[in-house]
């Protein structure tokens, strides 16, 4: 059944002969492991411990780690974890001696970094989720979509779109869940435009989601200048979702205040991931939206419809995107303000490519990029001498890395960004 | 396993007319009336729909129309008068003030305010030529550069580093400025080409990527000692030296040499892809890169060269905003010329004068857009919808424009048809 997803040969080869993909993590992780013993112990200031703290403040109950020997005890273990795949033999562990080896590797670089100071790690884990949030919808808008083999690059315009509308309606009919209905349809009127265009006109559907972004900024730029700028309280003055806290849960250590203290669009994401992935991988429909994405022929032959599960699966996307939008304005600060997504659906793009194309994949890779996000925003806060916008490019390197792979290759629905035509 | 997929494979082959035919099919289109009525017809639309957005972002007109029934005659009189009102000042800022000349007739204000609407216009088209021959050429090769935005950066910096930081004699000071704006560029474009040719990584993803990169690193770099300007507070870096501008048009106006450059870089395009054997190579690789390599044409140089040159373009673009009208870098030096490019480049059908046809447009609609926005108080972001909405009435009759045929080819290729 394999041969089914092949349409032709990849150009680059799998990596055969002595560098398997585990072999060229591991000499990755290798390298990195050691300059970061060598660097991060070196640069750590001596006698300083760096203080981890399980709450939201940076006082309590924590853990002191003496900075010299953390980063040096870390890199090491990072380090040993890259030598452990570079033997081969370790093939079997790979994801988890490479998660191993990641997380080693920004442990090591915080005892540095942390030195002297503390870190709130529930704050930390908290900006984190909040960051990684409009990414969370706009990759799973990208799973639904793609999988089903439209490319979607217009996440950046549905998320605008949905953040608007949700500031808009939800200021006129004086109801954030007015506003979140409203998010979604703004969503899936861009969804719509690239359904029509991409599944019956057969515009590139990689230029449609560039023009179609364009669009998104132009609308919305447009009436936030003619109206939500002259008439904020009248139109851009929505009702906010509350957070709610669920008792018990919520106490948790460092996950506790991410997860269980949010408003809807966190209970919303994480119902979301896990029902889109069962749904992809366990229900009909998973397995019908996958055969149109791996090999359209073969799914029309055996009678699915090919063209109405994509246009099914990219309005439903434009819905999950749309709400994501939302969650920035009354799941959030309030306001719609000009070209606030500001790149979050480009990123989204990344995590759902970062990922390789599944929900559970995606929403990791979110939280990864999340993360740099929160980190760029803390390490400035302990006078760091690490320059922010070297932390803020990390996800965008990481995802080249990703695709030209370096480490571990992705590989793309077999059919994606071709239209179909019934022959 | 042939025995599988190869059906499918042929099937899909067959739906298609063989690629010779359409390619001249899609010329014809382009070179008879078609293509003309089409892109007039998707500009009267967008303005159409431009003006229904004016009347519904315009708040007195709004609530007018909700007691429309009362008193028709005046809510549809009102929503006219502002939308001729927001056009007649688009027209006046891009094109000609007709009070501006009898002014100057009369003696009431200088002749530069007679030229001042064509300079803006100009000014704006000059970058936008650019960035759209650097997507037109990609396009032409088989890739879709996206990374128009980060290759302008990129070229703003190279262009503004060598402006302010290395004193020459004047002309020379300029040429090695452009020369650093365009080595900027083509560096950054260079990078994705690379990693096509070597890994098949996908360009879209790779140069979406490095526009995201490339502006965190001018958010870093404009505040960093040498590059920063002391005598400012706010993240902004050291003027351009005056022997590395471009020169005037005109006293007391903004357009400068760069649009003349504009055209040259068109010419030299047409020159490239029409008449060397580089061009040749890079067409038939974005026609069908299967046949070319058995052609024996080397596919990875052709992306490579592709990507470089699309690179330098962009970064030329970057070069004649910072050399030119910003004079130095701030964090949103570059705009949105980057991204304009791809529209300048679809409505210009991927064609060196197309783009500079497309390019006059969308920068006579900028400088429209400025004095509408000022006189009319319509917010500029008007003309941005109307770009995007020409794009898609040119894009969505996709069988018979050479979008389509851009599209096509890339069908024919796996590792292209391939989105990502």
């Amino acid at each position: 059944m394999t041969t089914l997803t092949v349409y032709d040969t990849p150009r680059a080869k799998p990596a055969t002969g002595f560098w398997t993909r585990d072999r060229k993590a591991g000499a990755v992780f290798l390298v990195l492991g050691v300059l970061a013993t060598v660097l991060f112990t070196g640069l750590a200031r001596s006698g300083a411990g760096a203080r981890f703290v399980w709450g939201v403040s940076s006082v309590g109950a924590g853990i002191s780690i003496p900075a010299k020997a953390g980063a040096a005890i870390f890199g090491v273990v990072c380090a040993l974890c890259g030598a452990a795949l570079l033997t081969g033999r370790a093939e079997r562990w790979l994801r988890w001696l490479a998660g191993l080896a990641l997380v080693t590797l920004v442990l090591s670089f915080l005892c540095w970094q942390v030195a002297g100071q503390a870190m709130p790690l529930g704050s930390m884990a908290q900006a984190t989720v909040k960051a990684a949030l409009p990414l969370v919808f706009g990759a799973l808008c990208g799973v639904l979509c793609e999988r089903s083999a439209v490319i979607n690059v217009a996440i950046e315009g549905q998320l605008l779109t949905g953040a608007f509308m949700a500031a808009l309606v939800g200021t006129v009919a004086a109801s954030a869940w007015a506003g979140l209905v409203a998010a979604a349809l703004g969503g899936v009127f861009i969804a719509l435009l690239l359904a029509v265009l991409a599944i019956r006109y057969l515009v590139d559907q990689v230029v449609l989601g560039v023009v179609l972004n364009v669009l998104a900024l132009g609308l919305t730029g447009f009436l936030f200048t003619q109206l939500m700028q002259q008439h904020g309280d009248k139109y851009n003055f929505p009702p906010t979702f509350p957070a709610w806290h669920i008792p018990g849960l919520a106490s948790i250590p460092i996950i506790g205040p991410a997860l269980f203290q949010s408003n809807i669009f966190g209970y919303l994401a994480i119902v979301l991931v896990i029902v889109v992935h069962f749904a992809l991988f366990h229900t009909r429909w998973g397995l019908r939206t996958r055969a149109v994405g791996e090999h359209p022929t073969a799914a029309d032959t055996v009678g699915i419809n090919v063209r109405g599960t994509r246009y099914r699966n990219v309005l439903l996307g434009g819905v999950v995107a749309g709400i994501g939008g939302a969650s920035l304005t009354i799941g959030d600060v309030g306001s719609f303000t000009n070209n606030m997504t500001n790149g979050r659906g480009f990123i989204a793009l990344a995590a759902l490519i970062f990922g390789r194309w599944s929900p559970i994949g995606a929403t990791m890779a979110a939280l990864l990029f999340g993360f740099t996000t929160a980190l760029a925003g803390y390490l400035p806060l302990v006078g760091s001498t690490i320059p922010s916008e070297f932390l803020n490019m990390l996800p965008y390197a990481a995802t080249i890395v990703a695709v030209a792979g370096l480490v571990g290759r992705v590989r793309a629905p077999a059919a994606d960004g071709q239209p179909y035509v019934k022959g | 396993m042939t025995a599988q997929t190869r059906p499918a494979e042929e099937a899909e082959r067959a739906e298609r007319p063989p690629e010779g035919g359409r390619a001249r099919r899609a010329l014809r289109a382009v070179a008879s009336a078609n293509a003309v009525t089409l892109t007039v017809l998707a500009v009267v639309l967008a303005l159409v729909l431009g003006a229904i957005l004016i009347v519904l972002g315009n708040d007195r007109v709004l609530a007018e129309y909700g007691y429309f029934f009362a008193q028709p005659g005046t809510t549809l009189g009102d929503s006219w008068q502002i939308v001729t009102d927001a056009y007649g000042n688009l027209f006046r800022g891009a094109v000609f003030d007709p009070s501006a000349l009898s002014g100057a007739i009369a003696g009431t204000n200088s002749w530069n305010l007679v030229f001042y609407p064509i300079s803006e216009t100009l000014t704006y088209t000059a970058p936008l030529i650019f960035t759209g021959l650097s997507v037109a050429l990609a396009f032409r090769s088989g890739l879709f550069n996206i990374g128009g935005h980060g290759q302008v950066i990129f070229g703003c910096i190279g262009g503004a580093l060598v402006g302010f930081a290395l004193p020459l004699p004047p002309v020379l000071h300029l040429i090695a400025a452009l020369l650093g704006a365009a080595v900027g560029g083509g560096l950054i474009g260079m990078i994705a080409g690379v990693l096509k040719a070597r890994t098949g990584a996908h360009e879209v993803i790779v140069t979406i990527m490095l526009n995201n990169i490339a502006f965190w690193f001018l958010q870093w770099i404009i505040t960093k000692p040498g590059v920063h300007n002391p005598a400012r507070s706010d993240a902004i870096s050291k003027d351009v030296l005056g022997s590395a501008r471009l020169p005037g048009l005109g006293s007391g106006l903004r357009a400068d040499l760069g649009v003349v450059l504009g055209v040259l870089a068109a010419a030299a395009v047409a020159w490239l892809l029409n008449r060397s054997t580089e061009g040749f190579e890079l067409r038939a690789v974005g026609l069908n890169p299967d046949a070319a390599r058995t052609a024996g044409m080397s596919v990875g140089r052709a992306y490579i060269l592709a990507m470089t040159t699309a690179g330098a373009l962009a970064g030329l673009g970057g070069g004649v905003i910072v050399l030119g009208p910003a004079v130095h870098l701030t964090g949103a030096v570059a705009g949105t010329v980057g991204f304009d490019g791809i529209t300048v480049a679809l409505l210009g059908r991927g064609k060196p004068w197309g783009v500079v046809a497309s390019a006059l447009l969308f920068g006579a609609l900028h400088a429209g857009g400025n004095r509408m926005q000022q006189s009319s108080h319509v917010a500029i972001d008007l003309v941005t919808v109307v770009q995007a909405v020409i794009v898609i009435f040119i894009a969505a009759p996709a069988l018979v424009t050479a979008i389509f045929r851009l599209r096509a080819t890339r069908g024919v290729s796996a590792s292209l048809a391939k989105g990502w």
